[in-house]
């Protein structure tokens, strides 16, 4: 089969959602996208975008990608006539971030090394991650995939069936109706613990990008463990929510994805704007709603600080709690002295270290008892 | 079957109506009703997800049925209930009289039609050709939803007493969901998907234009072309939806303006503002967007 000619409709449809996927998109519906068209008129460029769009795509964040896409491969010719085009599927540019092999083979051997391997990660474990050489970062990234990931849970509304708890009046009645109106056993109910949404806001702006990468994989660990009630955004010059992308379960793909999808990577800040975005889009609508909030950012601001200060406050307001986590915290001599900082210090629940394993494992606990 | 014949059809049946869908919505409904798919619809608030599956059940002339969502809800509040207290007094009532009655026909006689409560979702099936309009199905829990898309999937429920209840034909399923949460992957595989943005300048006007045609032209194209500049991203906190530019003309024209003045646009903000902040904002801005 050649993909991409426009003798075969259905082929060039199924190229496509190839194309679709290349780019990021899921996309795996191809059965549904052809049928689609199939009520509609294949000969029809806008009729082809619809149908596709209302099969491939599942988000907002798909439809950009998605109108690129299309536009390069349904090229208009003649009117609007929808011709196929017969290049493949241009392939997404991987962002390069600093990725190595865990230094593996260490730790078979006799005792000592054990211990000493021991030891490093001891030292590892309070060391600032902006200063690891690449074989000991490749180190952290492993230790980091083994922290305790599980996050915050609440009392559920609904109430469960359980052996103990408060009487259960309709269960005893329908219990007792089933016995013909004889007396059965009482059963009870009870509230069940729900995982409580965790909201991680990233800032990727060029003062944070030593601890930009382990912060993504800190992230990633906590939407693996928690993938339906944890949120990942990016914050730079623009917001990103990159969730989506961290739903792989290898962490150096996630990087490679998220650091494709981040389009401001290194970029300035300006948080409080971006803050009002988040808030704006995401917060009002209920993301926040109950959730643990994490600003990880060193809580330097460009822009005005009282816009963020308003901004935190209104993120207080929606939240169950709001945790801010600064790399500059943990080190000697730092005072909390950065406008934005001061700005954002009135409305938080918690204030961590954010540089170092340790700091990571802490901030984590601190999430977990929010 | 039930179904425009085209998605031109479709739009000028949902236009009669009072609902003025642009291509890519009227062509997404087409495809939903073609496939017998349920249409999963997002979007901000104010957009007209809720409105579509009204103006549907109201262009085809079937009975519009609503489950709205909230955390908790589960199968009893969506399906089905028995009504346990009529049934003790049915069974009662049965004591009283003393009789000698089988117990196999008493116990049948308790589930019978008339103590089931039939909640949304049955009655859907039962009385289908219907729009069933399933809102905010982020808030119901994930378990609710892995039983939702069982009912989709099949248009089928099976109660134990009485035996399966099976949709002649589907229902039109309109899905609204205001993206508090993920929906399940296999949810979204099973509905077409569309996102709908708030309406351009004419289009807005001529939606104003046709919910309330007793308003002044000029009204309504004043208050829209306010409504357009305060909706994008970070002027206001809740940027108004078309809900909000029906409330504020109407608001107008309740005090008997034909056109905006500063005065009467003060005093009407609170049909446009519903966040402090907001207020203040579009106050200061007052001035330069009235013009005078």
């Amino acid at each position: 089969m050649a993909p991409g000619t426009s003798a075969d409709p259905v082929a060039g449809l199924v190229g496509f959602t190839a194309a679709l996927r290349a780019a990021g998109v899921r996309a795996d519906r191809a059965k549904d996208f052809v049928e689609a068209v199939g009520h509609l008129d294949v000969g029809r460029r806008e009729d082809v975008y619809w149908a596709g769009r209302a099969t491939l795509c599942d988000e907002p964040d798909d439809i950009p990608v998605y109108d690129r896409v299309f536009a390069h491969w349904f090229v208009p010719e003649r009117g609007d006539d929808a011709r196929v085009r017969t290049t493949s599927a241009h392939q997404i540019s991987v962002a390069p971030l600093d990725v190595d092999d865990p230094g593996d083979g260490q730790q078979e051997g006799d005792g000592d090394v054990v211990t000493a391997v021991a030891s490093t990660i001891e030292q590892l474990r309070h060391r600032d991650v902006a200063e690891l050489a690449p074989d000991e970062r490749a180190r952290l990234n492993a230790l980091l995939a083994g922290l305790d990931a599980r996050g915050p849970v609440r009392r559920s509304r609904r109430r469960y069936a359980s052996a103990r708890g408060e009487i259960d009046i309709t269960r005893t009645v329908r219990e007792q109706l089933r016995r013909g109106g004889e007396p059965g056993p009482l059963r009870r109910r009870t509230r069940r613990d729900r995982p409580r949404r965790v909201v991680l806001l990233i800032d990727v702006s060029g003062s944070m990008e030593p601890y930009a990468d382990s912060l993504l994989r800190l992230a990633h660990r906590a939407v693996v463990a928690a993938p339906r009630t944890t949120e990942v955004f990016t914050l730079g010059t623009r917001l990103t929510r990159v969730t989506p992308a961290m739903r792989h379960h290898d962490p150096d793909l996630v990087l490679a994805e998220a650091g494709s999808m981040v389009p401001d990577w290194s970029g300035g800040t300006r948080l409080g704007e971006v803050l009002r975005a988040f808030v704006d889009r995401w917060g009002q609508r209920g993301v926040v709603r109950g959730a643990v909030v994490v600003v990880a950012s060193d809580g330097w601001e460009r822009g005005g600080a009282e816009l963020l200060g308003e901004q935190m406050a209104r993120l207080r307001r929606l939240a169950h709690a709001v945790v801010w986590a600064n790399p500059h915290r943990g080190k000697p001599g730092y005072a909390p002295v950065q406008g934005g900082i001061i700005a954002a210090l009135p409305h938080l629940d918690g204030m961590v270290d954010g540089h170092s394993l340790a700091a990571f494992a802490e901030l984590l606990e601190v999430v977990r008892d929010a | 079957m039930i179904g425009p014949s085209s998605v031109v059809d479709l739009r000028s049946r949902l236009g009669e109506v009072g609902y003025l869908a642009d291509d890519g919505l009227a062509t997404v409904t087409h495809l939903a009703m073609a496939m017998q798919r349920p249409l999963l619809l997002e979007g901000e608030p104010g957009t007209g997800k809720t409105a579509l599956a009204e103006a549907l059940a109201e262009s085809f002339d079937l009975p519009l049925i609503r489950l709205q969502c909230y955390e908790g809800i589960d199968a009893s509040q969506a399906l089905y209930d028995w009504d346990f207290t009529r049934q003790i007094l049915h069974l009662r009532a049965l004591e009283a009289t003393g009789e000698a009655v089988e117990t196999s026909v008493v116990e049948q006689s308790l589930f019978d039609e008339r103590f089931l409560m039939a909640r949304p979702i049955l009655r859907a099936l039962r009385e289908s050709p219907a729009v069933l309009l399933v809102d905010e199905i982020d808030r119901a829990d994930d378990e609710f939803e892995a039983f939702l898309l069982e009912v989709l999937s099949t248009y089928q429920v099976s109660i134990p007493e009485l035996g399966t209840v099976r949709a002649g034909q589907p229902p039109i399923v309109v899905l609204t969901s205001n993206r508090t949460r993920d929906l399940h992957d296999a949810l979204r595989r099973r509905c077409l998907y569309h996102w709908l943005e708030h309406p351009g300048p004419e289009r807005e006007t001529a939606i104003v234009r046709a919910r309330l045609p007793q308003v002044s032209a000029t009204l309504t194209e004043r208050v829209v072309g306010i409504t357009q500049r305060l909706r994008p991203e970070g002027v206001l906190m809740k940027p108004p939806g078309v809900a909000e530019t029906l409330d504020w003309v109407r608001a107008l024209h309740e005090l008997g303006r034909t056109d905006i003045d500063l005065e009467s646009a003060s005093a009407t903000i609170g049909a446009l503002c519903k966040y402090r902040e907001d207020t203040d904002r579009v106050r200061a801005l007052l001035p330069e967007l009235v013009g005078g």
